[in-house]
């Protein structure tokens, strides 16, 4: 098998007397999509934060792209390639779609007319084309969601981290973004999306990580994760898992 | 004798700015009844209930509350009435602990009876309880979610609109928030549920509204709208 474009080893993160992750492992591979799910306060964000800079790891090493680049801050890690999506969007409110989109284009073009054009093209490729010149604050959550993950791929980056982009969104807007979250993987980008949507877990993820508190439980294919009565009984509960699995089935 | 609805909203008009977005909605909750309003994003149920509470004034149409006209009062003469929004997004104060955020629910209402009513709220959520004196900035978004709600149960509510309870939170939570929920209204309180989860809101609900585009464009029995699959396919994408 290939070098992992990301491996994470054995990260742990404390605050003061919590131990919110735990010697925790991962990988993902160059143009695959790879799920993190797991419990709210199970400690997914934090380790997002320490892949992308946003936290320095107490212990442990992220290496990327072969290198070992722990505890870098986020802009230099942007520059390698790595770029993440938050939970909260914030736009810059009163700027429009495409000024939003062109802070991240600015990170490889210094020319405006080169960053412009980039930042058109991630529009278009989002399903923003016909909304670039509002102002971001008149957009719905679904558009807002769209835009939090065109700037983050204005950056043009080899890895993505998607903090839970479909929440808010209703079924058939889910349904809407899949296909867009697909393309980029095709594109050769790497994804790692924190999802609570099982849906979109199941269609998108071919391989999946359940971390709980902090510490990671279970790890496969979005079938096996399911069965795996650990992840059903800190997670997924009983409900859901019958639900994910006879829609799977079909 | 047909007893008068809790709530009863007529040609309701709202917006903002130039924004027209709620465009002559009619609907009813009845006293101890779940009401589920779906619908895409977008299409006005945030502004509804914004406008229901007091937050956003009505531009034209009436909104009763117990028999009482209020689309004319301010949000904290609502709230007295016993009809509290738990807003979307949580909202709580981060740098309070979880005791202060609860009370801060029971200024207008509900105040002397303060006490008991925080026990009941830990007696729902017994994981609040054992973080009352944390910040509640540090809690879960899950736990913060809980928050929201208990802080909402502090006023007593008579009707307790919840937009958007779910968000964000795991399949175990959904299941346990909806339990809750059901919990709530067993104890005799009318609940208002805006929700992005179709299928589980209209398991809960007596009644549902669809919206589209500011307007009602379909409103019955939930059973029977679960049970249409081109209106789910139309307007709920399932």
């Amino acid at each position: 098998m290939a070098e992992p474009l990301l491996a994470v080893e054995n990260v742990s993160c404390r605050f003061g007397g919590l131990l919110a992750v735990d010697a925790a492992t991962l990988s993902a591979p160059a143009a695959r999509i790879t799920a993190l799910i797991g419990p709210n306060g199970a400690g997914k964000t934090t380790l997002f934060s320490m892949i992308s800079g946003f936290l320095k790891p107490t212990t442990g090493r992220v290496l990327f792209d072969g290198e070992n680049v722990t505890g870098e801050p986020p802009h230099r890690l942007a520059r390698r390639g790595v770029a993440r999506t938050f939970q909260v969007v914030q736009p810059f409110a009163r700027l429009t779609v495409r000024d939003n989109i062109l802070v991240g284009a600015h990170l490889r073009h210094r020319a405006r007319a080169a960053a412009l054009a980039m930042a058109e093209q991630v529009g278009r490729d989002v399903g923003l084309g016909e909304m670039l010149d509002r102002p971001a604050h008149t957009m719905t959550i679904a558009g807002r969601k769209r835009l939090e993950l065109a700037r983050a791929l204005a950056t043009e980056p080899k890895l993505l981290l998607l903090d839970e982009v479909l929440a808010g969104l209703n079924p058939s807007e889910i349904r809407d973004v899949i296909p867009t979250i697909r393309a980029l993987s095709t594109r050769g980008i790497a994804v790692i999306m924190i999802e609570h949507v099982m849906q979109a877990v199941m269609s998108l993820a071919e391989h999946v990580f359940v971390l709980a508190e902090g510490r990671i439980i279970a790890e496969g294919s979005p079938a096996r994760v399911v069965a795996d009565p650990a992840v059903v009984a800190a997670y997924l509960g009983h409900g859901a898992a019958d639900k994910v699995r006879s829609a799977h089935a079909h | 004798m047909p007893t008068e609805p809790l709530l009863k909203v007529t040609d309701l008009h709202s917006g903002y700015g130039d924004a027209d977005v709620l465009r002559g909605i009619d609907l009813q909750v009845d006293s101890a009844e779940i009401v589920a309003v779906l619908g895409s994003n977008g299409v006005g149920k945030s502004t509804l209930n914004r406008t229901i509470s007091g937050l956003l004034r009505a531009r034209t149409g009436t909104i009763q509350f117990d028999g009482v006209a209020i689309e004319r009062e301010k949000p904290a003469s609502i709230v007295a009435r016993g009809l509290i929004h738990v807003a979307e997004g949580r909202r709580i104060f981060p740098n309070l602990s979880v005791s202060e955020n609860l009370d801060l629910g029971s200024y207008r209402r509900a105040g002397s009876r303060r006490g008991a009513n925080r026990d009941r709220v830990f007696a729902f959520f017994p994981r609040l309880q054992s973080r009352r004196t944390q910040r509640a900035g540090t809690l879960s978004g899950g736990e913060q979610q809980m928050l929201a709600i208990g802080r909402g149960l502090m006023a007593e509510p008579r009707l307790l609109i919840l937009d958007e309870p779910s968000l964000g939170l795991s399949p175990l939570l959904v299941e346990e928030l909806f339990a809750l929920v059901a919990r709530i209204h067993a104890e005799g309180v009318a609940v208002l549920l805006v929700e992005q989860n179709v299928a589980q809101s209209l398991e809960i609900a007596r009644r549902a509204y669809i919206l589209a585009e500011g307007q009602c464009v379909m409103s019955g029995p939930s059973a029977d709208i679960g049970a249409d699959p081109a209106l789910k396919r139309a307007y709920l994408g399932l």
